[in-house]
């Protein structure tokens, strides 16, 4: 489902096999345990964490499959996302995602959830596919939106175009921040780049706590979610 | 004074006639009621596309309106009569369940601004036609709305600045420099309405929900359309 490595100061936390990596409540918490593992780490104030995954998906987002067939889970995976996002925006350390296939919906809003976005060029995209699927977006993930993408232009194309972010799109319209030839080549970049931030060794606390600040409509809007009622479900139609 | 006509999946919402457009209680009311009457018509794939005829698209409040109450107070209380009036306008856009679009024709001033900004997309001449916030020209205060659209739809500080602040005529190249619209690649008014009627379709072509689609605008500008009471319809995923 998930692994972890340590490379010198990095942790590299790997979604691994090659399916969609859909977030269902099994790789949720997975990652979650990661992430406990990395803030239980002694070095950890002074790493960075970069976030990658095998084969043709970054993630495609949540398993509809299962909550369709098992509605309550739907919940239970956005909680569980809510969970992992806060604790990567509290994360003591700068985080990286290197973006190596798509990244729909939730996958796209786990990529917006690190610091740096680092995408392959050859191949697969971003894409906000709530639209088309005829869902509505949660208040948080707009609030992500609202953080990581700033002009209210691209917003709307995120949002209300439902389109298909290529990395050389998503340079241009300032949510990724480097693009790599290939998916090897997008990883060895984001190693490069948590090596240098390393070397300039600054405190992973204050990081974690200035991102914090930074974040807070977010980590807000993720706790407003939190306290809304239970049983809050969309009930737009998939006809 | 406006009409709405029905082409294929597109909504034509049209200001009518050489005028300024100037909103004035009557040209609110109808503009009122034309959305309200595409929304009642919308179905999947619906599209709204608003243009104007002559040399304005709107050129704002209808000033001399106001002036015509004979008495200062008189004045005062028509103009916050139009400034309130216009916001269930600028609502019903927010809340229209299809995309939107605004082919400027020509200018567009304070409210009529507003109106075109308003839209999902804004398509304005690079030959003619200018974007004008002339309130601080005229020594008049934003309407709390009005600066919340500002606050939403305009993104960096300088673009915000040069419209708010400065009284200055914005041509389209300028415009789209600064990120307030989205094209003014067209020379003519047939340039202009034709590039939104094929963005329009190529919308249309996605058979969105319009439902869907409205609630996540919505969701896009909360603050503002907190101030504009528009609620959603559909509870939100968690």
């Amino acid at each position: 489902m998930c692994t972890l490595e340590k490379l010198d100061r990095l942790f590299l936390l790997k979604l691994t096999g090659d399916g969609e990596h859909r977030l269902n409540p099994t790789l949720l918490d997975n990652l979650r345990s990661a992430i406990t593992q990395i803030r239980s780490d002694p070095s950890s104030s002074q790493s960075v964490l970069i976030t990658t995954s095998d084969g043709k998906f970054f993630s495609n987002g949540y398993d509809l499959a299962l909550a369709a067939s098992d509605p309550p889970l739907r919940a239970v995976m956005a909680a569980k996302l809510r969970s992992l996002v806060a604790d990567l925006i509290s994360l003591p350390m700068p985080t990286i995602a290197a973006v190596t296939g798509h990244a729909s919906a939730a996958g796209f809003l786990l990529a917006m959830s690190h610091d740096y976005i680092l995408m392959r060029r050859d191949r697969g995209f971003l894409y906000m596919s709530e639209l088309d699927i005829e869902l509505v977006l949660p208040a948080w993930f707009v609030a992500m939106i609202r953080m990581k993408v700033a002009s209210p232009a691209a917003r709307r194309d995120v949002a209300l175009t439902a389109g298909k972010i290529t990395a050389d799109r998503g340079l241009e319209m300032g949510i990724v921040d480097s693009r790599h030839g290939s998916a090897a080549e997008t990883v060895e970049a984001a190693v490069k780049l948590g090596e240098e931030i390393v070397r300039r060794g600054a405190d992973g606390h204050v990081y974690g706590r200035m991102r914090e600040t930074l974040l807070r409509e977010v980590l807000h809007a993720i706790g407003s979610n939190e306290s809304a009622s239970n049983g809050v479900r969309n009930s737009g139609s998939k006809l | 004074m406006c009409t709405l006509e029905k082409r294929g999946d597109l909504f034509l919402l049209t200001l009518t006639g050489d005028d300024e457009h100037r909103f004035h209680p009557d040209t609110i009311s109808s503009v009122l009621s034309l959305l309200e009457q595409a929304k009642s018509q919308s179905t999947r794939g619906s599209v709204l596309i608003t243009t104007a005829h002559g040399k304005f698209f709107s050129n704002g409040f209808d000033l001399a309106w106001a002036q015509a109450a004979g008495s200062q107070t008189g004045a005062v209380n028509r103009m916050h009569q139009m400034v309130e009036s216009f916001k269930p306008v600028i609502a019903a856009l927010f809340d229209l369940p299809m995309p939107t679009i605004a082919a400027l024709n020509g200018h567009a001033a304070a409210s009529g601004l507003m109106f075109a900004l308003s839209h999902d997309y804004v398509f304005m001449r690079n030959d003619r036609g200018v974007l004008y916030m002339s309130e601080v020209d005229l020594g008049l205060p934003l309407p709390d709305y009005f600066a919340a659209m500002f606050a939403a739809k305009i993104g960096t500080s300088i673009a915000k600045r040069e419209l708010l602040l400065s009284g200055k005529k914005i041509k389209g190249e300028e415009a789209v420099a600064l990120g307030i619209v989205d094209s003014a690649a067209h020379d003519s008014v047939e340039g202009v309405v034709e590039a939104t009627v094929s963005l329009g379709e190529s919308l249309a072509a996605k058979k969105w929900n319009g439902e869907v689609y409205a609630s996540i605008r919505k969701s896009l500008y909360p603050g503002l359309c907190a101030m504009l009471s528009v609620t959603d319809k559909i509870a939100a995923s968690p």
